[in-house]
């Protein structure tokens, strides 16, 4: 039998607003546990939430970026459980109105492009965190607990996709291109491995041809696109193993372990768990109003896949123009001025993306303090194209104007890096080197073409690399014809 | 006697010099060490604090600095409202030696409004209760006899005001706790506006129809109360922030011209003789005074009861999960933090907070949400519209504030349903988020007070004082309780 996968992705965003979702503390993690907190992310007795409007706007700006409705109309309501980290006993998230629904991602495999349907972007709070001390930092076992409220009311986007995911591949590229939209909205810090973005795959199987869907598992704590990628695939084989020998699927949450390479079954719990959910009575609704959504849709930034299309149209390969789209913002905006200036684009986005961010690299230089500006950039495109240096002295020119030496045609001069493209100047050296070598000169006379290439480098080396090789191509045949 | 006084009164006599807040505050105190052993009213009597803040208001005043009609003037706060620095319990042994690090908004207003916190009043824990017997920390008793309960559970405040161990105090009202104990106690209580009293600060029963108000001596004190402590709140999300009456200003305009409609509804089985005749003999006066008064019938009422009690407990059993022995209050032992939570709540809550927490966990679950939350939700939309329905024909609505007068302590305590059955004529006003109030209006032939209770729509609270005041004038109620007093 051939089966096929289907998978939901579960997408969960921390917010980096100034302030906490329904209190005036700081998010920021950088600093002493407990201290970002007040009486109302401590769930102490009689506090109360208000709404942070920016964390909305943000919400907003992501549903409407993933082609969502933004609903006129939404409720927050209260999501309840027991747990340690979880201050009010319960989390105010929300349940049948979201803020945005009903929305889209396009992503790209193999060169095929997909349309990964969006249910839901929902507003929520976050927990706060809780290590285990002890017996390998694991709940069971573990002497202590020690609980920090830092991140409790941190604001939560929740993003659920539909089960159009086919693959572990496109889950990967879901999951990276969602998270490159979040970063271009530059509402989260985004980060796998910290835990400001989240990844869940809901993962079943069925027969290809079959409507029906298969016993659906949720696999979690994937801190990488590559966990994510080899959790889902690892998942799918395991869930065919499974049927494909007899047995049979239960639904659960599997818990991806990153070092033995496989999804293990967390303890599961009888039933599924009730939240009770119920509207949260200290909040009203909040209303998005037609105004409201149209000045957060004037806000929204290109997204990737937009300057993706816009590059290839001015002219870089796919493969270009991928990189180039999703590179930091500095580095696009280097590109952007020299382009927009008249710098090539091909030659001007091959700078960035190859030499300078390896020298970002390199050197460990943040893409915000780069030396490099696009005027700059327009003109060491401008300084190859007119030949008045070389590719590869141009490589020369580039670390000068990094390491602060001034103006590409300064750095040119300065480092002795300019073509000789004076034809007074070349002849001499040419003449010169056609008399040293007759055999050549009789060689290409007999109508052997490939010398000139010989002859070429002699001249170059005469000229200590500094001829112009077209040129220099261009005199010889004069000379010899 | 000057803790017999009201707060308008104090407040003349404090601008003529002829007595010092801290003269108020020996009165209100010595009033609370003679009477407090056989009330009980009091959980916390912060006296230093009282004290430095009686002198501060009395130097204010001598340099001309001002705060307005409750400066100086002792007042107590129910023991659901935080007070910083100063221990609130909610009468729960689930936050015993809790301390606060911060002040409700009400705490703080009145303390900007220049009065003198006197202390924490005992209450049913966590405002569950129709007697302040469900305290975690003893009952309080009526003042006119002692062996009854004062109502609940804003219980320890309507026995503080009535016997003058407080000029006024606050209550939280979530089904009639400001109302009904003040009915059984002989003093005013009031309920506004849902919204325009904030809830910041005030521990959670049921948010959705919690709220703040005055009990007090007079209908002028309630008022002057109400605007001190009413207004928008910045710091929750539910506070009305539009433009607020002013009921003080409108005392003395009289009922003539008024419709007032009598609620069919809440009369008749259930309801003592003594109740009925007194509060249509005060009908009989506002017609005779000028008002026109007509029998109006809102149907839902006869099903507000069971609606209440679906809502609330389910409101109540997410606002109490917060207390799970992790941050603050009471910890039960336990290995793991399951059982820690567990023994927390089995031995923090009292019986009826444990009843109702269960009730409304069960009204949420799946399967049953529709049947019993969601359909209660309807019914309060449904008590909505008859409200609406019935003042477009009357400027206001009134009815007894409680079918009895005090009841014995015990009488009830065993009987959850006819102990609920208490709060069957303040509990519409809750659902509907109106306004309400209770005035005392006489005494039954055993002495103990009724309560007339007038209600309006939303921010129609100018027009319900406005009758409120001509209520309290027809009924002339001077009465004080006469309770013996044991030297502590």
């Amino acid at each position: 039998m051939t089966w096929e996968s289907v998978i939901g992705i579960e997408v969960h965003v921390e917010l980096s607003t100034e302030s906490k979702m329904f209190c005036g503390c700081a998010v920021d993690f950088g600093v002493e546990p407990n201290t970002n907190v007040c009486p109302v992310c401590l769930g102490l007795p009689g506090a109360l939430p208000v709404p942070n409007r920016r964390a909305i706007e943000w919400i907003m700006l992501i549903g409407l970026a993933l082609n969502c409705e933004v609903t006129e109309r939404s409720v927050f309501h209260r999501k309840n459980y027991f747990y340690a980290d979880l201050p009010k006993g319960y989390q105010i998230s929300q349940f049948d109105i979201p803020v945005c629904h009903d929305g889209y991602l396009d992503v790209t495999v193999d060169a095929e492009t997909r349309r990964i349907r969006i249910e839901r972007a929902h507003m929520e709070e976050d927990t706060g965190k809780s290590t285990h001390v002890g017996h390998g930092g694991r709940i069971h076992a573990a002497e202590s607990t020690l609980l920090d409220f830092n991140r409790s009311g941190v604001p939560l986007v929740e993003i659920v996709s539909r089960p159009d995911i086919r693959g572990a591949a496109e889950a990967r590229a879901y999951a990276q291109g969602l998270r490159a939209v979040i970063v271009e909205l530059g509402v989260s810090d985004a980060r796998l491995e910290e835990g400001s973005i989240r990844f869940d795959a809901n993962v079943s199987i069925r027969a290809v041809g079959d409507e029906v869907l298969g016993t659906k598992v949720e696999v979690k704590n994937m801190n990488s696109f590559r966990s994510l990628e080899r959790a889902v695939d690892y998942e799918i084989e395991r869930q065919i193993a499974v049927v494909e020998t007899g047995g049979e699927l239960t639904q659960e949450t599997r818990h991806w372990d990153e070092e033995a390479g496989v999804t293990q079954s967390m303890r599961t719990k009888e039933g599924s768990s009730d939240y009770r959910y119920f509207t949260e009575p200290d909040l009203v609704p909040m209303v998005m109003s037609a105004p409201w959504v149209d000045e957060i849709k004037q806000g929204l930034p290109e997204l990737p896949a937009n300057r993706r299309d816009r590059y290839s149209k001015a002219g870089l390969d796919a493969d270009l123009a991928g990189v180039l789209s999703s590179s930091p913002a500095e580095i696009r905006a280097v590109y952007e001025t020299a382009t927009t200036a008249g710098a090539n684009h091909r030659r001007a986005a091959n700078w960035m993306v190859g030499e300078v961010t390896a020298w970002l690299r390199r050197t460990g230089t943040d893409p915000a303090e780069l030396p490099l500006d696009g005027p700059q950039l327009a003109e060491l495109v401008e300084i190859v194209d007119e030949g008045h240096v070389s590719s590869s002295a141009a490589k020369e020119v580039l670390e000068g104007v990094l390491s602060g030496e001034g103006q590409p045609r300064d750095v040119a001069k300065a480092r002795d890096l300019i073509q000789i493209s004076d034809v007074s100047a070349l002849d001499e050296i040419v003449a010169g080197v056609l008399a040293d070598n007759p055999e050549a000169v009789d060689s290409y006379a007999a109508g052997e073409q490939k010398v000139i290439g010989f002859l070429v480098g002699q001249v170059m080396r005469e000229s200590q690399g500094k001829a112009d090789p077209k040129l220099v191509n261009q005199l010889l045949r004069e000379k010899l014809s | 006697m000057l803790h017999e006084v009201t707060i308008a009164e104090a407040g003349k006599r404090l601008r003529t010099g002829e007595v010092s807040s801290s003269d108020l505050l020996d009165a209100a105190l010595e009033r609370a060490s003679r009477t407090e052993a056989q009330l009980h009213a009091y959980l916390t009597i912060d006296r230093d604090g009282a004290r430095e803040a009686a002198l501060v208001a009395d130097a204010d005043l001598e340099d001309g600095i001002d705060h307005g009609p409750l400066h100086g003037i002792p007042v107590a706060l129910k023991d659901n409202m935080c007070t910083r620095g100063v221990e609130t319990t909610a009468s729960s042994q689930i936050l015993a030696g809790y301390i606060p690090p911060y002040d409700a908004t009400v705490t703080r207003k009145l303390r900007e409004a220049g009065a003198v916190i006197v202390g924490k009043t005992n209450l049913d824990e966590f405002a569950m209760g129709s007697s302040t017997e469900n305290s975690a920390y003893g009952t309080s008793y009526n003042p006119w006899d002692i062996s009854r309960v004062p109502g609940g559970s804003s219980g320890g405040s309507a026995a503080a005001v009535a016997v003058g161990s407080a000029f006024a105090a606050l209550g939280s009202d979530t089904g009639g706790s400001i109302r009904q104990p003040a009915s059984l106690t002989g003093v005013v209580g009031m309920k506004p506006t849902y919204g325009t009293v904030s809830r910041y600060g005030l521990i959670a029963f049921a948010s959705s129809l919690d709220q703040i108000g005055p009990l007090s001596r007079s209908v002028e004190d309630a008022a002057i109360t109400l605007e001190a402590i009413w207004g928008h709140d910045p710091l929750d999300a539910t506070s009305y922030a539009g433009d607020y009456p002013k009921p003080s200003a409108a005392l003395s305009n009289g009922v003539s011209g008024l419709k007032v409609g009598v609620v069919k509804e809440l009369a008749g089985d259930g309801y003592e003789p003594a109740v009925e005749s007194a509060v249509s003999a005060m009908v009989d006066g506002l017609s005779d005074a000028g008002a026109t008064v007509v029998k109006v019938s809102l149907p839902t009422f006869d099903i507000a009861l069971s609606a209440y009690y679906l809502i609330a407990p389910a409101e109540a059993s997410a606002n109490l999960a917060r207390f799970d022995g992790i941050r603050y209050g009471h910890r039960g032992e336990g290995a793991t933090t399951e059982t820690l939570m567990a023994r927390t709540r089995a031995e923090g809550f009292g019986p009826e907070v444990i009843r109702r927490v269960l009730l409304g966990t069960y009204a949420l679950s799946a399967g049953y949400y529709d049947a019993f939350y969601g359909q209660a939700q309807k019914v309060r939309s449904a008590i909505q519209e008859d409200f609406v329905r019935a003042y477009q024909d009357v400027d206001v609505l009134v009815s007894p504030t409680s079918p009895t007068v005090a009841f014995e302590a015990g009488a009830r305590v065993d009987d959850p349903l006819a102990m609920y059955l208490s709060d069957i004529c303040t509990i519409p006003s809750n659902l509907a988020g109106h306004p309400a109030i209770s005035i005392p209006i006489g005494l039954d032939t055993q002495n103990l007070p009724i309560g007339f209770q007038v209600m309006a729509p939303a921010l129609g609270e100018t027009i319900m004082f406005q009758v409120a005041s001509a209520v309290e004038n027809l009924a002339d109620f001077a009465e004080r309780p006469i309770l013996e007093e044991v030297a502590s």
